[in-house]
């Protein structure tokens, strides 16, 4: 069966490509100490030694849309390209092709189906930061397959929390029952606490300080049972407008496992959000 | 009230790049004939597979027309289109790195929670 690698939970800050390769001049006063962060926490995935990886992000209104929203879907192509026009008008993000996995993409979409997830599927998918910026961040060279698992932490009517993390138990059972001698890597992002299009949005730091602190907590010690006691789609509402994203690294913690603590757990107060950063090795730490 | 609708005519503009140009030097004229064309259009779907059934209410299309982010928010237009949408309108104006992103905070700062429902 296939190994689970690693399992890897991140924010995904659109402004780190520009942060990190602008030139002298241009880089802003925090990209240094950014950039030794992700280059430490990059290590964390090297070490792993993937073969393939499934990346769970959320598009945002980009390829779905409105009129067709689904609430959990898996890409199964041999390829997806990236990153949209205004993610290049407003980040600088390059365009990016990424070699998908198909047959492990079949083997989540069949065994998704039959646990209990009417997972939706996209044969022609072009994906956005919510999964360039950790290809970016973690496995610059682009070199390895993927399979693209987007939820809808977006558009209400949303799922529950409970069902984000029990979405991460079953992608990580079928995982490690998929018939494949891989090395698989889950890599999901999320927010923390974070207002976009609000009065909130853009301040000194995060909107909400005090989430940020105990939702690092929560994922860095695996306490899925506290993060659900005090998540709720509406409670989510007031650390940020856009919080609702940390349903995804509940998904991740399902991953993980109960109880499960994190192999490397860090963070970095950026001016309008939190960066945060985790990596559990579920088969124990890579010599 | 139509939600999806104001969330529909930011999307499609935000990607078209003629759009957002035609729509920041003509705000009034844009909305009118995104209405009377485009609002119908189901993506992905052939022209004369059209809906029949979409207009703006009169508040709606002026604030689309006025370029009134704030009024957006109050109706409950998605604030992620709104932003995306409204950064590549009027960032170019501001000097300083999101100095208009932190004014478009400002001017939103009377209201609280809860926020205006953004539910479609």
């Amino acid at each position: 069966m296939a190994t689970l690698a690693a399992v890897i939970a991140s924010t995904h800050h659109p402004f780190y490509y520009k942060a990190s390769t602008a030139p002298p001049e241009e880089r802003p006063p925090f990209a240094d100490a950014w950039v030794a962060k992700i280059l430490a926490f990059r290590e964390t995935l090297t070490r792993a030694r993937a073969d393939v990886l499934v990346m769970v992000g959320s598009d945002h209104f980009h390829q779905l849309w409105l009129d067709n929203m689904p609430q959990f879907l898996v890409g199964k192509a041999p390829f997806y390209d990236a990153n949209w026009h205004n993610e290049e008008r407003e980040f600088g993000l390059p365009r990016m092709l990424l070699r998908g996995h198909e047959e492990l993409s079949s083997h989540i979409l069949r065994g998704g189906l039959d646990e209990g997830f009417d997972l939706a599927f996209s044969n022609e998918l072009r994906i956005d930061h919510s999964i360039t910026c950790p290809i970016i961040t973690l496995r610059p060279e682009a070199d390895l397959p993927i399979v693209p698992i987007y939820t809808n932490i977006f558009a209400p009517p949303l799922p529950r929390p409970g069902r984000f993390v029990e979405l991460g138990h079953s992608i990580r059972r079928l995982i490690e029952t998929w018939p494949s001698d891989l090395r698989v890597a889950v890599i999901g992002t999320g927010h923390l606490s974070l207002e976009l299009g609000g009065p909130r949005q853009f301040g000194p730091h995060g909107p909400d300080p005090e989430f940020d602190r105990k939702a690092v907590e929560w994922i860095a010690s695996g306490d899925i049972e506290r993060a659900l006691a005090e998540v709720t789609l509406d409670s989510l509402w007031t650390p940020g407008n856009a919080t609702h994203g940390f349903m995804d690294f509940m998904l991740m913690m399902g991953v993980a496992g109960e109880g499960a603590k994190a192999d490397y757990a860090d963070s970095l107060d950026l001016f309008h959000t939190m960066e945060a950063y985790f990596t559990w090795y579920p088969n124990g730490v890579p010599a | 009230m139509s939600k999806y609708l104001l969330n529909k005519f930011l999307f499609t503009v935000d990607r078209d790049p003629d759009l957002v140009e035609r729509y920041r030097s003509a705000p009034g004229e844009t909305v009118a004939w995104w209405e009377s064309t485009m609002a119908g259009e189901i993506l992905g779907c052939h022209g004369g597979e059209a809906s029949t059934w979409l207009s703006f209410t009169d508040v709606e299309r002026d604030a689309l027309a006025a370029h009134d982010y704030v009024k957006l928010f109050e109706l409950g237009a998605h604030p992620f289109l709104t932003l995306t949408l409204f950064i590549a309108l009027f960032e170019r104006d501001y000097e300083e790195p999101l100095a208009f992103q932190k004014e478009y905070a400002a001017r939103l700062s009377h209201f609280s929670l809860p926020y205006p429902d953004i539910s479609t």
